[in-house]
């Protein structure tokens, strides 16, 4: 196969790529430019988007003896990712920028390209497994703790045909020691997290800047009383108890949690742990990896949020083509925004059967 | 040697090193002694350095104490751009303006747009015409609005992107006329077009032996006995007072001996080698009818030579990215490149183009094919056999990605 390499110059994708390699795949590796104004040196541990990353993303594809060709997909970035992180914050939804990113760039315009021009595949260093069928099953990864399954869940069965995760099969520890094996200076660099476009790791601060002020109140569910004045819904995520900026302890003693957000009126309305306890979901536009929509309720394991947040369940298609998810038992912290994944309610629990945007939850 | 199986077009980034000039690099390579130093091994290396200025000079109409001797294009162009600047304004505080052309390299461009943001200074674009050329009637027109406040003038002999040579006669006059400095990168002419230093009257002059046949990292800034510059290095002194450093020796050497070659040659060279363009450019459109062939189409003279590099084929391809189609070709062996490149590797629109008039979509959906002293119609054949494919698939990937939004949004509805 001739295989594209997504290259971010950290050790899981340059580890992906040599095994893409050995494989005997024709292997060219492409580091994406994501940032419109990189910064020449990385920050901490934060992102893939500084030209030094793009420099250790070459260095391993020179070790490795493959072209090595960087990409501009800055502007494309820009607005189905970034632009996207904001307005759904502004609109009161907690979005998953690395699941967009997936959907919207590495799986799709950067692999509508690589196929374009003649490539079979795109290769990424995701930690989930592809089994080899036709579709292509796609499961969590053999590392739990590093399983990225959740934000591959929306990749359809066209995607999933035309990707390569050759580490899911691996645990993390295993593939920075066959990093160092292999001669790739990248073997001990440390892993990135937090969100790739907000150098600094201040997200409200970030969402400020490009949101502004839209100041609104704190509000107790119970009693309707005003308990705090905030700078904008944005600082707010669904089931958060921290900063939220209520000077005094609720009347029963016990912490409160943001249970509402109305971006309209700028209302965040708290209240008790259990008022958290949600037991439907409503998804838009359901993705099935297996390319065909399920004939009727279809029994599953949930997954709401990147990591945890579990729960047997039954989801079905509703008429007009979006997803409702009934829960065995109530989870907590459901944020719309976020993805519904769900899973094969087998002893494994780790074949991903679809996803869904979280519209609304109850 | 270039990469293996490789049909190299890519002689504007860098030619092969001729080989007597590796041998002459090589035998200097084994030489002990400081040019600096005093005692006999010193003295023996003074000699080499000397007499390898001297041919330098001699090839391009210079005299010997006009040669700087410098890392190279990016050194002496900063060299020239912000010591004159230093120099003229410490001499006159009025003189703050910069005029600049807009198709200058980086080295050029970059430097004057640091002195306007942290040395005072007014950086003026001067504009080009649809090939890439400045008119001397735009200079004149700058310099005319207060002669007095301008500082100096630089303008690249030839564009590296386009290949366009610039009528650097006419602009020098015009600026002396005014009492004013000019600097020329001329990296891109030397040893391929007439470059005489004297004759050309420039004030400051780059030139940069890997573009020639010579070793990377070492050039020259050819500057006036009378020109003023401050330095940027700071030291011994070694050149002039104007550059610090230990003096290369085996670089220096290979430098001359590579410029002493190209030289000579570069009337015959130029002839075989726009052959080879020109042939090139029609086999190109004959696969693919819509490219255009940007800059200065090469068939009129400026200062006794051709008005577009001998070796220069840069071409735009509507509908495609320009990345795409280096990587395609790459995969066939052939390399060649956008004309722009930066340090992340991101293909950027080229400025050049844009200053030209051209949109962004044909900006990035350019190649220059450049050839050189070893270039042959083997490489031309090589690329004619793939060019229409290649240029065919990259307009899909090009289309495919510009549709792409609205595909998707439409299946997002359904």
């Amino acid at each position: 196969m001739r295989v594209l390499a997504a290259m971010s110059g950290g050790v899981d994708s340059a580890v992906a790529t040599a095994r893409a390699v050995d494989a005997g795949h024709d292997v060219v590796g492409v580091h994406l430019a994501l940032s419109e104004t990189p910064a020449a040196l990385r920050g901490g541990s934060r992102g893939c988007c500084s030209k030094e990353d793009a420099g250790d993303a070459r260095r391993a594809a020179d070790v490795l003896g493959i072209p090595f060709y960087v990409w501009d997909f800055a502007a494309q970035f820009t607005e189905s990712v970034v632009d996207d992180f904001v307005a759904a914050y502004a609109a009161g939804q907690t979005p998953n920028p690395c699941l967009r990113c997936n959907e919207k760039i590495k799986f799709a315009a950067l692999a509508e390209k690589a196929l374009a021009l003649g490539f079979d595949a795109v290769c990424t260093g995701h930690y989930a497994r592809l089994d080899a069928a036709s579709p292509p099953t796609l499961r969590r990864a053999v590392d739990a703790d590093k399983d990225q399954s959740y934000v591959l869940a929306v990749l359809t069965a066209h995607q999933l045909a035309h990707a390569l995760f050759p580490i899911g099969d691996t645990p993390k520890a295993q593939v920075r020691a066959e990093a160092a094996a292999r001669g790739l200076r990248v073997a001990d660099k440390p892993d990135s997290h937090d969100i790739c476009f907000i150098p600094s790791g201040d997200t409200r601060a970030f969402l400020g800047e490009r949101i502004g002020a839209r100041p609104g109140a704190v509000v107790d569910a119970e009693s309707g009383q005003e308990l705090a004045r905030h700078d904008g819904v944005h600082g707010f995520t669904i089931g958060q108890r921290k900063g939220l900026g209520i000077d005094r302890p609720a009347a029963d003693g016990r912490p409160r949690y943001v249970l509402g957000i109305e971006p309209a009126t700028g209302t965040v309305t708290v209240g008790p742990a259990a008022a958290l306890d949600v037991r439907e979901i409503d998804g838009a536009l359901p993705v099935w990896c297996g390319g065909v929509d399920p004939d009727g309720p279809l029994r599953c394991v949930a997954q709401v949020r990147a990591h945890g947040g579990l729960a047997p369940a039954t989801a079905w298609q509703t008429a007009d083509g979006s997803l409702r998810v009934r829960l065995d038992e109530p989870l907590r912290g459901v944020a719309p925004g976020q993805a519904v994944a769900l899973y094969r309610p087998d002893a494994a629990g780790d074949v991903v059967l679809g996803s869904a945007t979280i519209t609304a939850a109850r | 040697m270039t990469g293996v199986n490789a049909t190299y077009l890519d002689h504007a980034a860098t030619t092969p090193m001729l080989p007597q000039a590796v041998a002459a690099v090589s035998e200097a390579l084994a030489i002990t002694g400081n040019a600096s130093s005093l005692h006999s091994s010193g003295r023996r290396s003074r000699r080499l350095v000397e007499e390898a200025r001297e041919r330098l000079a001699a090839a391009v109409g210079a005299r010997p104490s006009e040669v700087v001797l410098t890392t190279g294009g990016t050194e002496s162009d900063n060299l020239a751009v912000k010591g004159l600047y230093w120099s003229r304004r410490a001499a006159d505080p009025r003189r703050t303006r910069v005029l600049v052309s807009e198709i200058e390299h980086h080295a050029v461009l970059d430097s004057a747009e640091w002195l306007a943001e942290h040395e005072g200074a007014q950086l003026e674009l001067l504009e080009v015409d649809e090939w890439g050329r400045v008119r001397p009637e735009t200079l004149r027109a700058a310099m005319a609005r207060a002669p007095e406040t301008v500082a100096l003038v630089s303008v690249m002999w030839a564009n590296n992107e386009v290949g366009t040579v610039n009528p650097i006669r006419e602009l020098v006059d015009i600026a002396h006329e005014f009492g004013v400095p000019i600097h020329t990168d001329a990296v891109q002419a030397v040893g391929i077009l007439p470059v005489d230093f004297a004759a050309c009257g420039a004030d400051a002059l780059t030139l940069t032996g890997h573009k020639l046949g010579g070793p990377y990292g070492a050039g020259a800034l050819l500057l006036g006995r009378e020109v003023g510059v401050t330095p940027l290095l700071h030291g011994g002194g070694q050149e002039r007072d104007v550059r610090s450093g230990t003096v290369d020796t085996p670089s220096v050497i290979g430098l001359a001996t590579a410029v002493e070659l190209a030289v000579a040659d570069a009337p015959r060279r130029a002839e075989v080698v726009a052959g080879l363009r020109d042939d090139l450019v029609g086999k190109v459109r004959a696969a693919a009818p819509d490219a255009r062939l940007n800059g200065d189409p090469g068939t009129g003279l400026i200062d006794g030579g051709p008005s577009r590099l001998p070796g220069n084929a840069h071409l735009s391809f509507p509908g495609c990215e320009g990345d795409s189609l280096i990587m395609l070709l790459d995969a066939h062996g052939i390399e060649c490149s956008t004309g722009s490149a930066c340090t992340a590797g991101v293909a950027q629109p080229s400025h050049v183009l844009l200053a030209m008039g051209a949109d962004e979509a044909t900006a990035r959906g350019s190649l220059r094919f450049s050839l050189g002293h070893t270039s042959t119609a083997e490489d031309v054949a090589a690329v004619a056999a793939v060019i229409g494919q290649v240029v065919e698939r990259a307009r899909r990937a090009g289309q495919n990605g510009n549709g792409r939004a609205h595909r998707r949004a439409a299946a997002g509805r359904s």
